[in-house]
């Protein structure tokens, strides 16, 4: 008879809930960054969200 | 006819601590500090999350590179007891896997530096992967005596992308950062070599105590301690310095450089016979020298901060 619980089961069970902790905490990442960045109103592309100064003069 | 064979089942299932251990997480605490203090003396500022996000961005490039050196170096790691237990010497991860994870958090690493902060720290970061991975480890560290010198450089990149990342450029104090770094590796990583003689001859990795001999490593440990104050006064003589880091250099390298005379003053029939006291020490040191020279850095910062 197989049993229920394998050391291996263990295993891919951490791996399971570390990859998905570390998921979870790169869309925090991305979700501050993305409000941090487009709250301060800096001159900046919807794409990238990086500062570029050269557009001011455009405005 | 049936084949089974890419379904036979793995020996040993990695779990999330083996994949962890890919990223050299010790090394990476350098790379943390050091970046730190590279964003936070950088003139200019960053909101908490945009430094938080540089500094993880920084050391998962630095991790991604670890874990190319791990593949790439399986072959020696498994004949130093230093390194046997890494995870790919040891069986636990497959080598396969450790390049793919090298290279997917490489990518990542860099385009998300790039979208935190700028591009410009980004490219930084991207040559620092290349400079470790490819430079370091495919070429000079099994081809030259100077290896730690030229790799050092590596790790002596992060305080500079930390200032890139704020100002988008480099100068002379990013550069003096870098340079406190690069110097301070070499006798840093041969007095390691002085008390852990048979690990790399076994493995022939020309380290410079196995090609040129033990004295000439002594000198080159004294020579470069010397440089290395040069460039710790220099920094400190900065814009980024100030009265705590000129007040520490001196005492950190008036200390640094009478254990590298202690060193050089003796041979091996003396180190032997007090099982490396002096080498070990002055090993010790170093530790305590690079950590002391970039928190005294950040204290300036918080001095000026205050001042002004």
């Amino acid at each position: 008879m197989m049993r229920v619980t394998h050391e291996l089961h263990e295993r891919r069970k951490s791996r399971n809930v570390g990859l998905g902790l570390t998921l979870a905490g790169f869309v925090v990442v991305i979700l501050a960054l993305t409000m941090v960045k487009v709250t301060r109103g800096d001159p900046m592309q919807a794409f990238d969200h990086v500062v570029r100064p050269e557009m001011e003069a455009t405005k | 006819m049936t084949d089974l064979s890419i379904n036979a089942p793995r020996e040993y299932e990695p779990t999330f601590g083996d994949y962890f251990a890919l990223l050299k997480p010790r090394v990476m605490s350098l790379v943390v500090f050091t970046a730190l203090v590279g964003l936070l003396v950088a003139p200019g500022s960053l909101h908490a999350v945009e430094i938080f996000a540089a500094i993880l961005f920084i050391a998962l490039g630095a991790g991604a590179s670890g874990a190319l050196n791990m593949w790439y170096d399986a072959d020696i790691d498994a004949m130093m007891r230093r390194t046997a237990k890494r995870p790919v010497p040891s069986g636990r991860v497959e080598p396969g896997e450790a390049l793919a994870i090298g290279l997917a958090l490489s990518g990542i690493s860099v385009v998300m530096l790039g979208l935190a902060t700028n591009f410009f720290a980004a490219a930084l970061l991207a040559f620092t992967i290349f400079f470790y991975a490819v430079i370091y480890s495919m070429w000079l560290k099994r081809s030259t005596p100077h290896n730690i010198v030229i790799g050092g450089a590596a790790g002596a990149f992060p305080p500079m992308i930390g200032w890139a990342a704020v100002t988008g450029d480099v100068s002379m104090a990013s550069v003096l950062m870098f340079a406190l770094i690069f110097m301070w590796t070499p006798p840093h990583f041969w007095a390691l070599a002085l008390f852990t003689k048979s690990d790399y001859g076994d493995a022939n990795v020309p380290m410079l105590t196995v090609t040129h001999g033990r004295d000439t490593t002594r000198r080159h440990i004294l020579g470069y301690t010397v440089a290395v104050a040069l460039v710790a006064i220099g920094l400190a003589l900065t814009p980024v310095g100030g009265p705590v880091t000129l007040v520490a250099a001196l005492v950190l390298n008036a200390l640094f450089l009478k254990g590298a005379v202690a060193i050089w003053r003796r041979d091996d029939a003396a180190a032997e016979a007090d099982n490396y006291l002096v080498e070990k020490k002055f090993f010790r040191l170093s530790l305590y020298y690079l950590f002391l020279h970039f928190a005294a850095l950040v204290a300036d910062a918080a001095v000026r901060g205050v001042m002004a």
